[in-house]
């Protein structure tokens, strides 16, 4: 049984450039995998190519089965894609938004999930309240919810499913990052695939079990954040010099980048 | 946890702890209220008009076995009754066809007169006026009245369709080049139509003005029977698109990602828009705003779950219509103004208050 997420050799173009040549990309259930890399390296491409929604070549595998021999609701049983940013049209309440997952939409019979999900995201007493009054971050995480209540239980009839998370953390304040990335670590603990692209390294470094690196459409390294963030791949990738050090108790690497007119006077030099 | 309390806290107590009212009961209970101020309506619809034929009269008459006299029968079966049944099929078919728009294009001002498939019904129905007498005269003979209906069902579905293949590209509708294209579609058919008007003589002229305006004046059975089923077929297909709908609320790729069939939903939705649409044009004129104006009263009532919005919709249009059409009757009575001057008065109103509100927040 193959439980993991593939993507083999795939090209995309946009605007007649090609902006992804031809990446290989593997994630594992009960592994938290994540995507980085600088501006335009193609990390969203990469995601939106995996989840149908730009035209790509190549192909991407969920757990063995050909993405592209499936019906919408057939995938969206074993995944749940998060998008970066999301209006709404009209004026739901969170708890609406939230039971959108449920795989039956509104007309679903009552269930507790989608009330737990939102307090998953620390939104539990937000369940009557109009989505567009909600602050851009509130929002990312009624998103949230909604995404896990689609895919609740992380393994159905021994099959992972699958959270797909685009910059899950982006307008969030720390504390809030946590809580969405603890939410993340716990869903793959208990046995879901996560592939999520990422902007902080940091975070990528105390969650991420996997990392992706990508650069100019392509992948530059991958492994563990402790093989994939050091020194030389990522001042050569990112362009700027970036110190990486460790931190105990398990030599997590951590990154706290100076200016460049600081590292210039750097003593000994 | 921390970050839990933390929330809690942030909440401002003042609507943060705001009661969760179920709307799905409340669309419910609203249905209810819906079904009986049809039942009112039609009945009011029944009994008021120039003539002093008398519902009460026919129904006593009924009664006692009497046969009814032949001013009530002609009056009330063959005049009110066919207009009671056109009204209630034309105001529902525009309410949901506006409420489909609406969700198909995530955008509360969308309507099928907006998109074009109106304009392209009425220039194809202005055509019919103005030319119809340069078609062979036995096409003529055998079409009779039913030239012009025919024409602006053909013009309504043409329309759609051209609209369709300009924004679809790759088996992939965008929402943003179709109202484009329906802008430039509306333009193109006014402009079509001011030139058709110089062509026309004085008798042809009030057609237009009264076609343009709109009306039920002209119901018979035979066009009730003709939109009949193009009407039923594209309101019995509202209930399987409101999951969908719902799912579009989140934009389309999210849509996909929960489940749903995106382009099989706007397929389905722009062909029984264009069906109901169509018919209701052929049948009526163009009669504006009910479209607009019920799916965002009901929006405000019980929230914009298509499940009932749609229903809902189909009932609140009709009720409105019959209403607009009443009021036509009588206030300038024994003759009668144009249905959608009425609804215009009401709806234009209503259509900038959304506008107003929602200044800033207009995402195509």
């Amino acid at each position: 049984m193959i439980t993991s997420l593939e993507a083999r050799n795939i090209s995309v173009k946009l605007g007649g450039k090609e902006v992804l040549h031809g990446v290989d990309f593997t994630a594992r259930s009960g592994k938290v995998t994540a995507i980085v890399g600088p501006n335009g390296s193609g990390k969203t491409t990469l995601l939106r190519a995996m989840t149908g929604e730009v035209p790509h070549h190549g192909q991407v595998s969920i757990n063995g089965v050909d993405v592209a021999s499936l019906q919408p609701w057939q995938l969206a049983a074993i995944r749940a894609v998060q998008p970066q940013s999301s209006t709404i049209a009209f004026p739901f309440t969170v708890l609406e938004i939230v039971r959108l997952g449920l795989s039956a939409g509104l007309s679903a019979a009552d269930s507790s999930v989608p009330l737990q999900a939102l307090a998953c995201v620390g939104l539990g007493s937000f369940a009557g309240r109009m989505y567009q009054d909600l602050s851009g971050g509130e929002q990312q995480r009624v998103q949230l919810a909604r995404v896990i209540t689609q895919v609740w239980e992380p393994i159905v009839d021994n099959v992972p499913r699958w959270l797909i998370l685009d910059e899950p953390v982006a307008s969030l304040d720390i504390g809030h990052q946590f809580t969405v990335m603890d939410l993340a670590r716990s869903y793959a603990a208990r046995g879901g695939g996560v592939v999520a692209v990422m902007h902080d390294l940091n975070l990528t470094a105390m969650f991420a079990d996997h990392v992706v690196l990508m650069q100019a459409g392509q992948v530059a390294a991958t492994g563990s954040p402790a093989q994939v963030l050091t020194n030389e791949t990522l001042a050569s990738t990112y362009g700027c010099p970036i110190p990486v050090n460790t931190t105990p108790p398990a030599e997590m690497p951590f990154l706290l980048p100076q200016a460049r007119a600081a590292l210039a006077i750097q003593p000994g030099e | 946890m921390s970050a839990l309390t933390t929330d809690i806290n942030d909440a401002d107590p003042s609507d943060g702890s705001a009661p969760l009212v179920d709307r799905r009961i409340r669309a419910r209970q609203l249905t209810v209220l819906l079904l009986l101020l049809l039942l009112v309506t039609s009945i009011l619809s029944l009994t008021t008009g120039a003539s002093s034929a008398s519902l009460w009269n026919a129904l006593t008459d009924l009664a006692a076995g009497r046969d009814l006299s032949t001013m009530d029968r002609v009056v009330l079966l063959d005049i009110r009754l066919p207009r009671l049944c056109m009204g209630i099929l034309v105001g529902a078919s525009l309410a949901v066809s506006g409420a489909v728009m609406q969700g198909l294009f995530r955008n509360p001002l969308a309507d099928p007169g907006i998109v074009g498939v109106s304009a392209g019904a009425g220039l194809a129905a202005i055509c019919a006026i103005v030319l119809g007498s340069l078609l062979p005269s036995a096409i003529q003979q055998f079409l009779g009245t039913a030239l012009v209906p025919i024409a602006a069902f053909l013009g309504g579905w043409g329309s759609t369709i051209l609209l369709y293949r300009v924004s679809t590209r790759g088996g992939q509708t965008s929402v943003a080049t179709m109202l484009l294209a329906g802008i430039a579609l509306g333009a193109l058919a006014g402009a079509a139509s001011g030139v058709l008007v110089y062509y026309s003589d004085d008798s042809q002229l009030r057609d237009l003005t009264f076609w343009g305006m709109g009306s039920l004046a002209g119901a018979t059975w035979t066009k009730v029977l003709a939109a009949l089923p193009i009407i039923g077929l594209a309101l019995a297909a509202a209930p399987f698109l409101a999951r969908g709908l719902n799912g579009m609320a989140l934009g389309e790729a999210a849509a996909g990602h929960i489940g749903i069939a995106v382009q099989r939903v706007k397929n389905t939705a722009i062909l029984s828009v264009a069906g109901a649409t169509g018919a209701a044009v052929a049948v009526s004129g163009g009669i504006g705003f009910i479209g607009i104006v019920v799916p965002h009263l009901l929006r405000l009532a019980t929230g914009p779950d298509h499940h009932s919005l749609l229903p809902n919709a189909a009932l609140l249009g009709a009720s409105l219509l019959l209403g607009a059409d009443m009021i036509a009757r009588v206030v300038v009575a024994p003759a009668e103004l144009p249905i959608g001057i009425i609804t215009a008065i009401l709806g234009a109103p209503v259509f900038l208050w959304i506008l107003l509100n929602r200044r800033g927040n207009l995402g195509l």
